[in-house]
């Protein structure tokens, strides 16, 4: 059985179907007229020779393309993308099948930040004299290592609502480089998660170590497109309207391997993309649209995901601000922009523009997280534990985030309103009051036991001060404490002998 | 088969279970007996009503760590202390005749003006399940008919609740009148409820002063013991 997610009832939506309609059509003006410029040869043959009206505009190190894409080609690619895509995991009952018209959504993390924060406490004493004593915390940025990455697989291996897991962080060891960085970020979260794993790959000539590493894990090339423990992250084009040399090829090359891939474009509001709504769609749609016409013309039926991560700039260091109530306007509406095309949407919230955990934090990511889940994205990420406008991780946030997730859960269950509820409860009331105290609460307990009632926040301290942080340091020791579910031993042998670059510091029966 | 009765009977103290009807924690203790009928079963069986007590005793005693250990929540201590409250009143008659005598008489109401009653309810359910003997007077009750009841039945102690800060000022005009009546050295006043504070006790004369309904039970218990 895969993973249940969340379903969301009746999703929320922004916009009309009319609306929807409009920048569709937008977004068709737009891939005509002005179209795409294309830095990928391949790319650009591709549309030539399947009727795309494709120009040379210059040559040099760049040779650049001016590529307009008419409408049928990219109805086309919406009539054979397929409308539901199966992620795999090493356990298969961490599986995720997601259905394009059906707003169930999966959590995950992300997303490849570059520093990690550190977290510890000093104690301070009142300056009166007093003996208050109060724990401050103190955080610690630095560079992401290996170490750090499988540590937050393993923490989110035990996370209840985490579905899947996007790298949350760069790995930027001194015996890193770019020749042996994917593996090792492969290696390093699916050893330690049996969940789905997805990734941005750093160097296309890597693909093959990772594609074989896992077949090597699930056990055949075969296997491996029943159960894709493994998915991709492509950020083809570059905002505005561009397709990039080198992710346009990774994309090209792993539709041709038919596994699932995320066709992502990641435009600001304000600089990359206009600032109004309107705007900002028609482009990020069309972006979205001509990766996705690309994909279906390398391989019809190849498994992609409408992946949209718009956002709005800050207008202070033009950084990317997804504490912006507007970025939670754009991603509500690409959940309906996907859903429109019945293709599986890959959506994004929870990040924060708050440099370390706090109230500004709390408030900005449960803004986003809660609006955007309500849309229902089938794959939503970045929910877990970033800072920063997306450049810091830090691993505590990542149990408070699980907290609040499963809140949200507890909230969006379905009503149960129905015959059986009404007997029940209007035989409760009637007995109740024939009692001296009139009191309802000898009914709680078994729903209490039963997992009905929320049950007190989890990180609720005890003293004055908020003790939520602390105490979500405690938890990330007692998840490092419990096993996960390493890849066995015969299997990472196979890994060692035959992917090459894999770090002997990640092999745990080394240890 | 001592150690069978006893033995449930400490059991579904914990699970909170009255009668064979009720659902314990575990969904197949319903159809079991429960307390009521366990209670009986052993006085039918010649159990002392001492050594029914102390296996009540006993059960509140674990029931009580259980919410400490954040385990067990106010439900499941009020519905411990409910099956200890029909207990009591099973066992109360017999233990008179052997000469033990009920912790105390407990008197509780909300104050004039004030029909909230939650807490008080609670507090009742607990001290019952602490072995006092409660007369609940009601809400919305007057100084004066606090003050003739206490005059008639004696109570060692008497609590007052209110839950507005608009009402809370009345329970000055109880003790009040108390004094005029001649029986406030008569009794013990305990106060609490949402806006009450110690302070606010202290400086209208109370006795006592209950942050939440177990905290009740252990000033009553101090000003009683």
């Amino acid at each position: 059985m895969p993973r249940e997610g969340t379903l969301i009832t009746n999703p929320y939506e922004r916009v009309s179907k009319e609306q929807l309609e409009q920048i569709h059509q937008s977004s068709l003006d737009v891939l005509m007229d002005p179209g795409l410029f294309c830095f990928n040869k391949e790319a650009a043959d591709i549309f030539s020779s399947n009727g795309a009206e494709v120009t040379f505009v210059s040559g040099g190190e760049h040779p650049t393309w001016s590529i307009k894409i008419p409408e049928n080609l990219v109805s086309k690619a919406l009539d054979s993308a397929p409308k539901t895509v199966k992620l795999g995991a090493r356990n298969e009952d961490n599986s995720l099948i997601m259905h394009g018209d059906e707003p169930r959504v999966f959590f995950v993390t992300g997303s490849e930040t570059n520093v990690w924060l550190d977290v510890d406490f000093q104690t301070y004493v009142k300056k009166s004299g007093s003996s208050t004593e109060a724990k401050v915390p103190e955080f610690h940025a630095r560079r992401g290592m290996v170490e750090d990455l499988a540590k937050a697989a393993h923490v989110c291996e035990h996370l209840e609502t985490v579905d899947a897991f996007i790298r949350t962080v760069n790995i930027q060891d001194d015996d890193i480089t770019d020749d042996n960085k994917d593996v090792n970020k492969f290696f390093a979260s699916v050893n330690n998660t049996t969940k789905h794993f997805m990734m941005g790959l750093t160097n296309l000539e890597q693909l093959d170590n990772v594609v074989n590493m896992a077949k090597l894990i699930v056990g055949s090339e075969e296997k491996l497109k029943e159960n894709p423990i493994i998915s991709f992250i492509t950020c083809l084009v570059k905002s505005p309207l561009q397709f990039v040399n080198d992710t346009t090829q990774t994309m090209i090359e792993l539709c041709r391997r038919e596994l699932p891939v995320v066709v992502s474009s990641s435009p600001q509001a304000g600089t990359t993309a206009p600032v109004k709504e309107m705007g900002i769609l028609a482009q990020i749609n069309a972006e979205v649209l001509a990766g996705i016409t690309l994909s279906q013309l390398v391989n019809p039926g190849a498994p992609i995901i409408y992946g949209s991560v718009p956002v709005r700039a800050r207008l202070d260091d033009l950084s990317d601000s997804y504490g912006a109530p507007e970025t939670s306007q754009y991603n509500v509406d690409c959940a309906q922009l996907a859903r429109f095309y019945k293709l599986p949407c890959y959506g994004s919230s929870g990040v924060c523009d708050a440099k370390v955990p706090g109230t500004q934090s709390s408030v900005e990511r449960l803004f986003s997280n809660i609006l955007v889940t309500l849309s229902g994205p089938q794959y939503l990420h970045l929910t877990y534990g970033l800072f920063d406008c997306n450049s810091t991780f830090c691993l505590p946030q990542t149990v408070l985030d699980d907290a609040h997730f499963q809140m949200l859960k507890f909230f969006l269950r379905d009503p149960q309103i129905n015959q059986d509820e009404t007997d029940t409860v209007l035989k409760q009331i009637r007995e109740v009051m024939n009692t001296e105290q009139k009191l309802y609460i000898r009914s709680i307990r078994p729903m209490l036991k039963s997992g009905q009632i929320t049950q007190p926040y989890p990180f609720e301290g005890d003293r004055e001060s908020d003790q939520a942080l602390e105490l979500a340091c405690d938890k990330v020791n007692e998840l490092l404490s419990q096993p996960v579910e390493h890849i066995d031993e015969a299997t990472t042998k196979k890994i060692f002998e035959q992917i090459p670059g894999v770090l002997p510091r990640l092999n745990v029966y080394n240890k | 088969m001592t150690e069978d009765i006893l033995g449930a009977m400490k059991e579904n103290v914990i699970q909170g279970r009255i009668t064979k009807d009720d659902e314990g924690l575990e969904d197949e203790m319903t159809g079991q007996p429960g307390v009521k009928e366990l209670v009986q079963e052993a006085l039918d069986n010649n159990y002392e009503p001492r050594t029914i007590l102390d296996t009540i005793t006993d059960a509140m005693t674990i029931v009580g760590d259980k919410f400490e250990s954040k385990e067990f929540f106010i439900p499941d201590m009020l519905a411990a202390a409910e099956t200890v409250g029909v207990a009591m009143e099973m066992l109360d008659p017999l233990l008179a005749q052997s000469g033990i005598e009920p912790k105390g008489k407990v008197f509780l109401a909300t104050v004039k003006g004030d029909l909230h009653d939650i807490g008080k309810n609670i507090v009742a359910i607990l001290l019952r399940g602490n072995g006092y003997i409660v007369n609940d007077l009601g809400n919305d009750i007057s100084a004066e008919t606090i003050a003739n009841a206490i005059k008639e039945e004696k109570p060692m102690v008497v609590g007052l609740s209110a839950l507005l800060t608009s009402t809370m000022g009345n329970m000055k005009g109880v003790i009040e009148v108390l004094k005029e009546a001649g029986v406030r050295d008569q009794v013990k006043v305990v106060i609490g409820g949402a806006p009450i504070t110690e302070e606010f006790a202290n400086n209208i004369g109370a006795d006592g002063y209950g942050a939440d309904g177990f905290d009740a039970v252990r000033v009553v218990t101090s000003l009683v013991g």
